[in-house]
């Protein structure tokens, strides 16, 4: 079992995300450089956060149309987990592989802090050992992080149960305080279709031991094992 | 200022005379423009090197002293930590948000290019008051530098200070503070020793930006200082971050013989520097200098200040091994020279010589010695007269915590990314110092920055040795040995003997305090002239130290915030009648007077060690310095951190001849509150008293909803907690938006 975690020109949560699946969850990872990504070596990729090209044009715009992303296609064609994290998210959402758009937050300000989020659908490849309706706790730390998407179109995936996690407070209600960004509908992370493909703004490699958590939790944990999970599951197929 | 050969010098006509009799000839433009940036201020520490030689530099623990890029401690376990503190208040006065981006940009190549891995960035700042709308742009826009920088890099920013004072109106201050992690044995030193060795140019092209930026920053600033805004460089922080990933891999390549970041003074500086440490020359070829735009003269690339470059000196069979690495990651280099036995930086332009100037001469400017002399202001000043006792002590605490210089300063920290990394421990707001720990190891390391300016205007010397124990005892609160400190010295126009005064004061200050303490200063910086020539004021002296320390383990970190109700609160130490400089007298009154905190050094260190020796025998749940504010702050900031509260009995403290307002706010050193289980009270008073340190059990956390402060059976405060929390929080926003 091999997951990749694919570093762009300006990634910075890159090495964070490889530390806590080789050091906490035990998970034999490779650090990528964009231009050596092969995605047949791989069961699992993941996109992590920073600043991908510097941000410019808009944030993940550009990691969205490199060869490497042709590839993370592939995966998730096959039906490969893969999982967009911050700027990973933003990149998903780029390239198409995800719906929707991630604006500036609506205070205008970078945000760093710890949020509060309800789960809301453990069918995915990187939620399958939640609980529906779990509070769990995680930071975050971006500039562009206000998911944004049509009525209509929030109204299919919704039906498709394709929202996964959602700003809430401590009793899983979706109040405006717990919102940090004044994401639509308090969307805080998705997912494809079938579930396979994951995008978030809070960072879950940050959440994954008690050491690094206000609150001594490691809620982040949850979604590399869901993803473990999955991978023993599609290798007993 | 003087012409020489068509170029216009910040030098005085005394220090050209001298030049040019070491130089045995007259200087040509490139030549005399690359001593000019040598001997400024800012380059040379001309004026400040002699006092500088106060503080001490050795102790067991030193690997890397002051005079390179970075102090370098060792931490035990085979690790070192690496940091340096710098300032970019001039640029950050004129354009806050590229001067302060900048700032952090320089501070991280100096960390980068001692070999160590950069995990942690601090920021002191000091601005005018917010109601300026003046100090509120600059204020804006340096916190959106830092983390529009900082963020972009992937360092975490921990830790940093905030102080609000009219005196910093038109020159705020913009310190930044790197920290660097590394095995003892990648240490590298900017020392270009072996003749031969290629000079390799790598990362940001060379533009016009930033000529002659060390001489702007050697002046004070005038009216047309608003015309030096070419002389602000402009950051680029995803070169940067390229920069860093690139120069950790090709260090690892063992090519490298010595590297060094290109700052103030650019190429010459860079060059003669690491040509003089190595006893060496240098030739550099100008026109293999990969540039921004066309028509630079060998004047402008020698001087340029151009960001993101860094400079290796490399072996020269592997010039293809490094410029390989540098290519993967798409960053733009040139072989501009080689190493010589010469000792002289030789540079050429298409092969013929235009400037040959000893690499010594530009390294080791002539020391000036400043004249010093008590300014008259301070026998004034701590002459005023006390403030009547205010009649009402609950609104003064919630006035008081709503001040700018105390309220939360949630508004800055929450903008800066500072958990990147899967370092940060004990993160802003929530302990006394910034906790990171080292990747798979039970160890870490804590730092905080630390300085209150008001009490170094009105007591230079104690404001000095201030700053050193206030910093160490925000270590020793999380329960990390305090090992060493950087200091970053910022002052007003040397020439002037009253402020030359307060700057000698201040060094003298923190040498005393560190050699009691027994930890050395491993570097630092030195700004002058921040000065607004429009109305000849100076800023408050504000000589921020920041001390680091080592954690053996990560199993017994402590915070800020109550732990359990019912736990005894303790204060260590002892109130005085110090008022001066206080935040009490100068937001509910106005006064800038009176007798600022001294500090009993001795005292100071053996509380340190007390708090210490508590936190490691358990007795200990949370633990807080008493300083800004003083008790009646501390105790409401540990109630709001954790939402419980206190009930305290003042007349359990010794208090002397002072009065009630005064045992609350008195900013007196060596103080730290703690709070202990029942189980545990008895065993931490008798661990006080036999290291002869004064221990006043003061009353309990509870769980009502109200901060009570009682003299005996008399209510002197009774606060709802939630008052003074809504106030604290509200200030900053409000002047700021959310």
């Amino acid at each position: 079992m091999k997951v990749a975690v694919i570093r762009f020109p300006g990634s910075n949560c890159d090495l964070d995300a490889v530390y806590v699946l080789r050091n906490v969850v035990g998970l034999e990872t490779e650090l990528v450089w964009h231009k050596d990504f092969n995605d047949g070596d791989f069961d699992a990729v993941i996109l992590p956060g920073g600043f991908s090209y510097g941000d410019a044009l808009r944030a993940g715009v550009i990691a969205a149309y490199s060869p490497a992303m042709k590839r993370v296609k592939e995966m998730a064609k096959e039906g490969k987990p893969v999982l967009g994290i911050c700027n990973g998210f933003q990149t998903l959402v780029e390239s198409g592989l995800l719906s929707g758009a991630l604006l500036r937050n609506d205070c205008l300000t970078f945000i760093c802090k710890w949020v509060t989020l309800r789960v809301d659908n453990t069918e995915t490849m990187f939620t399958n050992i939640m609980e529906r309706g779990q509070i769990v706790r995680m930071p975050i730390a971006h500039n562009e992080g206000r998911y944004y998407n049509d009525a209509e179109a929030l109204r299919e995936m919704e039906e498709n149960h394709q929202i996964v996690f959602r700003y809430s407070d401590d009793n899983g209600r979706l109040t405006p305080d717990s919102n940090p960004n004044g994401s639509v509908e308090n969307i805080a992370g998705i997912c494809n279709l079938e579930g396979n493909i994951v995008g978030l703004m809070p960072h879950p490699e940050r959440a994954s031991e008690q050491i690094l958590s206000p609150f001594k939790t490691d809620h982040g944990r949850l979604l590399f094992e869901s993803m473990i999970n999955t991978i023993k599951r599609m290798r007993r197929m | 200022m003087t012409i020489v050969d068509g170029v216009q010098v910040d030098l005085k006509p005394e220090e050209l005379k001298q030049a040019e009799k070491m130089l045995r000839k007259k200087p040509n433009a490139v030549e005399v423009g690359m001593i000019d940036i040598m001997w400024s201020e800012h380059c040379s520490y001309k004026s400040s090197r002699p006092i500088l030689k106060l503080l001490p530099r050795k102790g067991a623990r030193v690997v890397v002293g002051p005079g390179y890029d970075a102090g370098v401690v060792d931490i035990g376990d085979d690790y070192v930590a690496v940091f340096k503190i710098e300032s970019h208040n001039h640029p950050s006065a004129i354009e806050p948000y590229n001067g302060a981006a900048t700032g952090i940009g320089g501070i991280i190549r100096d960390i980068l290019c001692m070999g160590a891995r950069p995990i942690a960035l601090l920021d002191p700042l000091r601005f005018g008051s917010l109601k300026s709308p003046h100090s509120r742009w600059l204020f804006k826009y340096v916190v959106k530098g830092i983390a529009d920088y900082g963020n972009c890099t992937g360092i975490p920013t921990v830790r940093g200070e905030v102080e609000f004072d009219e005196s910093f109106e038109s020159n705020c201050l913009v310190n930044v503070t790197c920290v660097g992690i590394a095995k003892k044995g990648d240490i590298f030193l900017a020392e270009a020793k072996y003749p031969g060795d290629a000079v390799v140019l790598a990362g940001g092209s060379t533009g016009r930006d930033g000529i002659h930026g060390v001489t702007f920053a050697s002046r004070t600033l005038t009216e047309e200082s608003e015309e030096d805004r070419p002389a602000v460089q402009v950051g680029d922080p995803f070169t940067k971050k390229l920069i860093i990933d690139a120069t950790l891999e090709i260090l690892k390549t063992g090519f490298v013989h010595g590297l060094k970041d290109l700052g103030g003074g650019g190429l010459t500086c860079a060059s003669s520097e690491m040509a003089n440490k190595g006893g060496t020359g240098i030739d550099i070829e100008v026109s293999k200098v990969h540039l921004r735009e066309k028509g630079l003269t060998p004047f402008d690339i020698m001087l340029s200040e151009s960001q993101e470059r860094m400079l290796f000196i490399v072996d020269p069979s592997g010039v293809e091994t490094v410029t390989g690495i540098l290519n993967k990651y798409g960053l733009a280099w040139s072989n501009v020279g080689k190493v010589t036995e010469s000792n002289h930086v030789n540079v050429f332009s298409n092969g013929s010589l235009v400037a040959k100037v000893p690499a010594k001469l530009l390294a080791e400017a002539p020391i000036i010695e400043r004249k010093v002399e008590k300014p008259s202001y301070i026998d004034t000043l701590q002459a005023v007269e006390k403030p009547p006792m205010p009649e009402d002590l609950s609104e003064i605490l919630i006035k008081l915590m709503a001040s700018e210089n105390i309220a939360s300063k949630e508004w800055v920290y929450r903008q800066y990314d500072h958990e990147v990394g899967v370092r940060s421990v004990v993160k802003c707001g929530e302990g006394d110092a910034g906790v990171l720990r080292i990747l798979g190891e039970d160890k870490g390391i804590a730092v905080s920055s630390d300085c209150n300016s008001k009490h170094c205007y009105l007591d230079p010397y104690n404001g000095g040795a201030g700053a050193v124990a206030e910093s160490c005892r925000n270590v020793a609160a999380v329960g990390a040995l305090p090992i060493a400190i950087v200091d970053g010295l910022n002052f007003g126009n040397p020439e002037k003997a009253d402020v030359f005064w307060q700057f000698k004061e201040a060094v003298r200050g923190i040498s005393d305090m560190c050699k009691i303490m027994q930890i050395p200063c491993v570097g630092g910086n030195v700004s002058f002239y921040n000065e607004d020539e429009v109305t000849k004021k100076a800023v408050k002296p504000t000589s921020i130290v920041v001390a680091l320390g080592v954690l053996n383990t990560l199993k017994n970190i402590i915070t800020l915030t109550f732990k359990n109700v019912n736990d005894y609160v303790v204060l260590l130490g002892e109130t005085l009648s110090e008022m001066g400089g206080s935040e009490y007298y100068y937001s509910i009154y106005g006064i800038e007077g009176g007798i600022a905190p001294k500090v009993d050094m001795q005292r100071e260190k053996s509380t340190i060690d007390l708090v210490l020796s508590a936190i490691q025998k358990n007795y200990v749940n949370a633990a807080h310095d008493c300083s800004k504010g003083g008790l009646g702050a501390a105790l409401s900031l540990m109630s709001i951190k954790s939402n419980h509260s206190i009930e305290i009995d003042l007349s359990k403290i010794n208090m002397g001849n002072l009065r009630l307002d005064e045992l609350l706010f008195s900013e007196s050193n060596s103080r730290f509150i703690v709070t202990t289980p029942e189980s545990n009270v008895d065993n931490l008073l008798k661990l006080a008293k036999t290291r002869g340190v004064p221990a006043y059990r003061i009353g309990n956390v509870s769980s009502s909803s109200r901060v009570v402060f009682r003299y005996e059976d008399n209510e002197i405060v009774n606060c709802d907690l939630k008052d003074i929390k809504t106030a604290w929080e509200k200030t900053i926003p409000s002047f700021m938006g959310r």
